[in-house]
């Protein structure tokens, strides 16, 4: 089972079933799984059923052609491949027979597929299980993405770096101690929502930062995990508007804000890396290559977030990243509004990196000395944090103190895995020139 | 399902408390192991004497050896447990956050094997 879903499940199909196959496996698999864990309330029962349901696909599909409605052939066949799994392991986890007689109704959502539609969406108990407090954070952000993403675990490994059988074995951690603990499967009551949706939207977070300013490696951003950070903020975006009266509005915001700041990012993606692979700062970015369909997208999310009134770290966050998206160049840009928004930020979120970042933008707002003289006090903390560096040098060079510059630029170079941004610190220091 | 919640607090931390600190104390535990009963989710619960009252005991060969004090030395040391029933780890942690030791140390809640589910 595991070498058939490696990195292309599909790939010895015929290319349009297979094309399908995938797309399918992607786009529907959180919502397939989590229907399933919610019958079975069984995350790895339901997962291997699920799997089995694809097995069969490929074998139907490519005979009989693909069915009208894929998403409800697969969660019929996956519930009969569970029944099959119970007899034959002859569990007491769950009856087959009292599976079997399901109440009429909830049989029938499955069996009628032109009711796919009807299908009530689980997924966003699975968007909560999967982000709960009680797994470790690298847990909670593997399952979310092989779970609700519906990455393979050879896919969830490459975007992390990590061998197969590391992440294979962080998965099985996760789904086990699930069990074992027993994390439920539901939206949170009311009184813990406001908390849980906090770690869903810390999640949803890191998986983009990951693929944004990928850490390690030769790639500087990884598109593929940005593309799935946003797929399931958008999930998460439709599931807490339709389930609006249990959302506070504080916290719809700010699902509202994420996506926004999200989109706003990704909207410069190709401008932010050159021919070569090289990192290109946003000043030097050709604006024109920026995705304008996102950033309208970003901005009007940005906009919705703040018309409700409850401001939140990532509604501000975006807000930043909308005042670069709005300015035609980057001399245009509104720096003594990024540097009020920081200010604003810090109520909510006072670290020393968004501290830095006010500083930088002090600095472009009000001249380097400035900025400077805000980087001192952070120097004992963000010392082994190469972009603090790469700050003050950048300040010292506008200053005209060169040699403070190079040095600071040393210490940044001496700080950096990812080979692209090496490469950038490496064409700074030689544009200083040579030592005097 | 059910969960040993295990309260862990530094003993030496409670030495120096005065007669109406430890009775307010007292009063607070049993308020919450009141609301426990009362919320139809306590099955047990005991307060232990500090680790200066512990033996610790193995069998080494076959030969019994005991020695004084507890099973390793900790910052934290438990000091009394509950065993709860309750629907899932979110009430769980729930009602080990309304503990009094919470506040004065560290709670673990382990859930409790089942082997009536197992196959």
């Amino acid at each position: 089972m595991g070498c058939f879903f490696g990195e292309h499940p599909f790939s010895f199909l015929n290319d349009s079933t297979s094309h399908f196959l995938e797309r399918v496996h992607r786009q529907e698999y959180g919502q397939l799984l989590a229907t399933l864990i919610g019958w079975l309330g069984d995350m790895e029962l339901a997962e291997e059923a699920l799997q089995d349901a694809f097995l069969a696909a490929v074998e139907h599909w490519e005979r009989e052609g693909v069915p009208h409605k894929p998403g409800a052939w697969l969660t019929t066949t996956a519930r009969r491949k569970a029944i099959d799994r119970l007899r034959r392991s002859r569990s007491d986890a769950a009856d087959p027979q009292e599976l079997e007689t399901l109440p009429p109704a909830q049989m029938a959502v499955t069996e009628n597929f032109d009711d796919a539609g009807e299908i009530p969406d689980e997924r966003l108990k699975l968007i909560f299980t999967c982000s709960h407090p009680a797994l470790p954070l690298e847990q909670r952000i593997a399952l979310t993405l092989h779970t609700l993403g519906g990455l393979t675990t050879a896919e969830v490994a490459a975007a992390f770096l990590v061998p197969v059988p590391t992440m294979a074995q962080r998965l099985v951690r996760a789904k086990r101690k699930i069990k074992d603990a027993g994390i439920p499967f539901y939206v949170p009551p009311a009184h813990l929502l406001a908390e849980r949706l906090d770690s869903v939207l810390t999640v949803l977070y890191l998986i983009f930062t990951e693929g944004y300013a990928a850490t390690a490696g030769d790639a500087l951003i990884r598109h593929e995990l940005c593309d799935d950070a946003i797929r399931l903020c958008r999930v998460l975006e439709l599931l807490t508007r339709r389930t609006h009266t249990d959302v506070p509005d504080t916290q719809y915001a700010e699902v509202l804000g994420l996506l926004g700041l999200m989109l706003l990012h990704h909207s410069r993606r190709t401008a932010r890396v050159g021919a070569r692979g090289e990192l290109i700062l946003l000043g030097d970015q050709d604006r024109s290559s920026w995705d304008r369909r996102a950033i309208q997208e970003g901005l009007a999310l940005v906009e919705k977030a703040f018309n409700m009134g409850h401001p939140g770290a990532y509604q501000l966050q975006a807000a930043i990243s909308a005042v670069h998206a709005r300015a035609p160049a980057a001399e245009a840009t509104d720096w003594p509004q990024i540097a009020a928004l920081y200010g604003e930020l810090r109520r909510f979120e006072d670290t020393p990196i968004i501290r830095l970042n006010q500083a930088v933008a002090v600095s472009l707002a009000a001249g380097p000395a400035r900025g400077l003289r805000l980087l001192e006090p952070l120097a004992g903390e963000l010392s082994a944090y190469a972009p603090f560096h790469l700050a003050r040098a950048d300040m010292f060079r506008r200053t005209g103190q060169t040699e403070q510059a190079r040095e600071a630029y040393r210490v940044a170079l001496d700080l950096t895995q990812n080979k692209v941004e090496r490469e950038f610190i490496l064409g700074r220091i030689t544009s200083l020139g040579e030592r005097q | 399902m059910k969960y040993l919640v295990l309260i862990y607090s530094d003993e030496k931390a409670g030495v120096s408390a005065t007669k109406e600190e430890t009775d307010a104390w007292m009063g607070e535990y049993v308020a919450y192991t009141d609301a426990l009963a009362k919320g139809g989710v306590m099955l047990a619960g005991e307060a232990l004497h500090p680790t200066s009252a512990a033996t610790t005991v193995r069998l080494q060969n076959g030969k019994k050896v005991t020695t004084h004090g507890p099973f390793a030395e900790t910052k934290e040391q438990l000091g009394g447990y509950y065993v709860l029933d309750v629907k899932n780890l979110d009430e769980a942690i729930e009602w080990a956050a309304r503990c009094p030791g919470a506040r004065a140390g560290s709670i673990e809640v382990r859930p409790i094997m089942d082997y009536s589910q197992a196959q």
